[in-house]
């Protein structure tokens, strides 16, 4: 059996026995990731619906800023963010770098243009005489939103699944400002990379697997939530 | 339909919880020690080791900073890590010069080694002086695998390489820009050689098909220094904490630990304890 297939048994085994430090790097990958995505949706979303409702100078740009910023490459944010934390940097009062704070802080940098990007998109491509239908019905503009919202409900979780997805598969960012200290800012994808250097090959297959499947449940979750009622007839 | 819908909603309100649960541990502690070293400490396991006793014993908590000597060494100037384990002398002794490091002390040394493919093309096999055999690889031209990232064992190439008064270059010298362990299995993989330390070589052993050619010179010493960032220079080192990890890891106790380290698993230990030694008495 090769090292894939050792792997793969180390894996089953490892979260049949419930061994303590994986559950708990696992937890941990899911709470720093899942608080990331939760600010930038808080943040993402609204600014997302801003640009696509809101005629403003400068709306252009920011819109083509929000589209780059989809692409952007993570180790660039994490030696921003890094820079920003030292302890001599503009943010070293804060005493963040090498903590959970840093690599949420990273991550949700990360994910806010991509879920500010899908949140646009999927405003902007909803039939616009909807708008006025909804404003002919009487609606209040909090009303208003919420419908629109709704509508288009298909891709928001698009864009929460692409934020989340960015964020629980990064390592470079996370490395330089987490540190990857055991117990406290170890996740699975920097676990990997020092299990590779370390060279064991099969925990590091292992934990790839664990992250897999813990990235497919999430995805699995707001999958189910997006096609809710949107199974083809 | 209903149902299905409040069975999500449950679940989506859980995993919130959860997520929200990690926000207590988010921040920092005045408690912390930040530990800049050398990725050897950390991939052979001998930090997983010491830190735990560290931190049971004075309730500080370390969080070690596996990166090059270089940057490790970049950190402690600038004040950003309160104190450093490395192993690259003629690099640490500016930063003492300077003022900028204090308790200077001398903790373990092990060795490097120039390892590379059984069939040996250079023909370096046995060869006493480590430069030598630098100057036999790049006169047959085989493919030497550099770590190009300023670490301690490329500081300790870049000399070798000055010693055999040789500037490597050409299609015959890679570097590859990343940690040992990473290096190793490059050099395997292209059947180069490389230079490493023992440590790491044997922790990569059973991935890699690369033997252990050179050894033995005085120049291959690979010699460890712990010491702490000055907080007379830098007001925001944790100076008790870093006094602490210093005195801990010259402790006879942990000194012990460190010689003994690694033998269960390799046969013979991977550091040998150094403290109160002077760096001259070594290799004799």
């Amino acid at each position: 059996m090769g090292v894939i297939g050792e792997g793969m048994a180390e894996a089953l085994k490892m979260l049949a026995t419930g061994d303590p430090e994986v559950w708990d790097i696992t937890l941990r990958t899911f709470q720093i990731s899942g608080l990331a995505t939760l600010i930038s949706v808080l943040l993402g979303v609204p600014f997302g619906v801003f640009l696509a409702l809101k005629r403003f100078p400068g709306r252009g740009v920011l819109a083509s800023l929000v589209n780059f910023g989809m692409g952007l490459p993570p180790v660039i944010v994490g030696l921003a963010t890094w820079l920003c934390f030292t302890r001599y940097g503009p943010l070293g009062s804060l005493g963040l770098l090498y903590t959970p704070a840093a690599m949420i802080t990273a991550q949700a940098v990360i994910a806010f243009p991509l879920v500010a990007g899908f949140t646009m998109a999927a405003i902007q491509s909803l039939n616009p005489k909807l708008r006025l239908q909804i404003i002919a019905l009487g609606a209040n503009r909090w009303q208003f939103l919420w419908l629109l919202l709704r509508e288009a409900r298909l891709g928001l979780l698009a864009a929460v699944i692409a934020g989340f997805g960015g964020v629980i598969s990064e390592v470079g960012a996370s490395m330089m400002v987490g540190g990857n200290v055991k117990g406290l800012t170890r996740v699975l994808t920097t676990a990997i990379a020092l299990e590779v250097s370390k060279g064991r090959f099969e925990l590091a297959t292992a934990l790839s697997v664990i992250l897999l499947v813990l990235s497919f449940l999430v995805t699995a979750l707001l999958t189910a939530l997006q096609q809710h009622r949107r199974q083809p007839q | 339909m209903v149902k299905r819908r409040v069975t999500l909603g449950i679940l989506l309100l859980l995993l919130a919880g959860l997520v929200v649960g990690i926000v207590p541990a988010i921040s920092a502690k005045v408690t912390d020690v930040i530990l800049a070293t050398t990725t050897s400490t950390v991939d052979t396991g001998l930090l997983d080791l010491l830190i735990p006793k560290f931190e049971a014993q004075t309730g500080y908590k370390v969080k070690p900073i596996g990166v090059g000597t270089g940057q490790a060494l970049a950190m402690g100037e600038k004040g950003e890590a309160d104190v450093l384990l490395t192993h690259a002398p003629a690099s640490e002794k500016p930063l003492l010069d300077k003022g900028l490091v204090t308790d200077y002390k001398l903790v373990m040394h092990n060795d490097f080694v120039i390892v590379g493919p059984a069939d040996d093309p250079a023909k370096i096999k046995g060869t006493r002086v480590a430069a030598d055999a630098f100057r036999k690889i790049a006169a047959a031209g085989a493919l030497f695998v550099s770590r190009g990232d300023d670490s301690g064992t490329h500081k300790t190439e870049k000399s070798l390489w000055q010693k055999a008064n040789l500037k490597p270059g050409g299609s015959w010298y890679q570097e590859s820009g990343s940690g040992m362990g990473q290096t190793l299995l490059i050099a395997s993989e292209k059947r180069g050689y490389t230079l490493t330390d023992r440590g790491t070589y044997l922790a990569q052993k059973k991935n890699i098909k690369l033997d252990i050619l050179v050894e033995g010179d005085k120049d291959l010493l690979n010699i460890y220094h712990v010491m702490a960032v000055n907080p007379a220079k830098f007001a925001k080192v944790n100076a008790a904490g870093a006094r602490a990890f210093v005195e801990f890891m010259v402790s006879p106790e942990i000194q012990k630990l460190i010689g003994e380290f690694g033998k269960d698993k390799y046969g013979s230990p991977l550091f040998f304890p150094d403290a109160g030694r002077s760096e001259d008495e070594l290799g004799k």
